[in-house]
């Protein structure tokens, strides 16, 4: 018997190497960058956890967590920490925000392609607006 | 119902909550996490301006320790589910696999433990 069937077609994850290589719509952008963002925040616990030590356990450890905005930390400058910083503030506003969107679409059943298309836009424009807002902070620029 | 076999094609993979734990458990750390989020943001916000005595008063009182101390284990839970999750999407080999959840374990419960000597250290 002669095998006719085509090879039936295998969808699986898309690879970390293929991301670049698909359109995803503003959902499926919000989507892998919750994943993206939770995996920097991962990453960066120990930063977070430093910065949270360094701050407040003395005055004189406080003294060490605003210099290294100025003076930078193993042999980085300090433009470089607050890019660093600044790259774990974006990490958690957008993990906040999507993860909200999460527990709205939840509560609502609200799963609409249109209103998934929209809280997906809000999603991605708010947590870079509200990065820059902080950014503009925290590189003294206000 | 020992002569029904469940195995193979014969297996029940509906029913029994598979993944319902990871998904549910996600969920009340998040909105843990997120409320926690508003209360501290709420005590910076709200003051005078925000210098080393008045950060450090925040987290001074009992409530504001324990309430971060359920949030670190909250994270932590919330961050092994997560990552766990990521392995599993693109780490094939089950060797490999493994020693990377026992690293995210021990790196969870080492940022964990840190995190709470700094917080009954003050």
């Amino acid at each position: 018997m002669a095998d006719t069937s085509k090879p039936r077609p295998e969808f699986r994850n898309i690879h970390i190497t293929q991301i670049v290589a698909y359109r995803l719509p503003p959902a499926g952008i919000v989507s892998i960058l919750h994943r993206i963002s939770g995996a920097v925040l991962f990453l960066l616990l120990p930063l977070a956890i430093w910065l949270f030590d360094t701050s407040i356990s003395s005055e004189m450890s406080y003294e060490r967590f605003s210099s290294v905005f100025v003076a930078g930390a193993l042999g980085l400058p300090g433009w470089f920490v607050k890019l660093v910083v600044l790259g774990l503030i974006w990490a958690y506003l957008h993990h906040f925000i999507a993860g909200v969107r999460h527990l709205w679409m939840d509560a609502t059943h609200s799963v609409g392609k249109a209103q998934g298309h929209n809280s997906a836009l809000v999603t991605l424009v708010a947590g870079v607006v509200l990065t820059l807002a902080l950014g503009a902070k925290l590189f003294g620029l206000f | 119902m020992a002569s029904t076999p469940n195995y193979g094609s014969k297996r029940v993979v509906v029913g029994a909550h598979y993944g319902m734990r990871d998904w549910l458990s996600q969920r009340v750390t998040a909105v843990l996490m997120a409320l926690f989020t508003i209360v501290l943001l709420v005590q910076v916000l709200f003051g005078a301006p925000l210098d080393y005595y008045r950060w450090s008063a925040i987290f001074a009182s009992q409530w504001m320790k324990v309430l971060t101390f359920v949030v670190v284990v909250a994270l932590a839970w919330h961050a092994w589910v997560g990552v766990r999750d990521i392995w599993m999407d693109y780490i094939k080999p089950v060797g490999l696999r493994l020693a990377l959840q026992v690293l995210t374990i021990v790196w969870l419960v080492g940022c964990a433990g840190w995190a709470v000597q700094v917080l009954w250290r003050l």
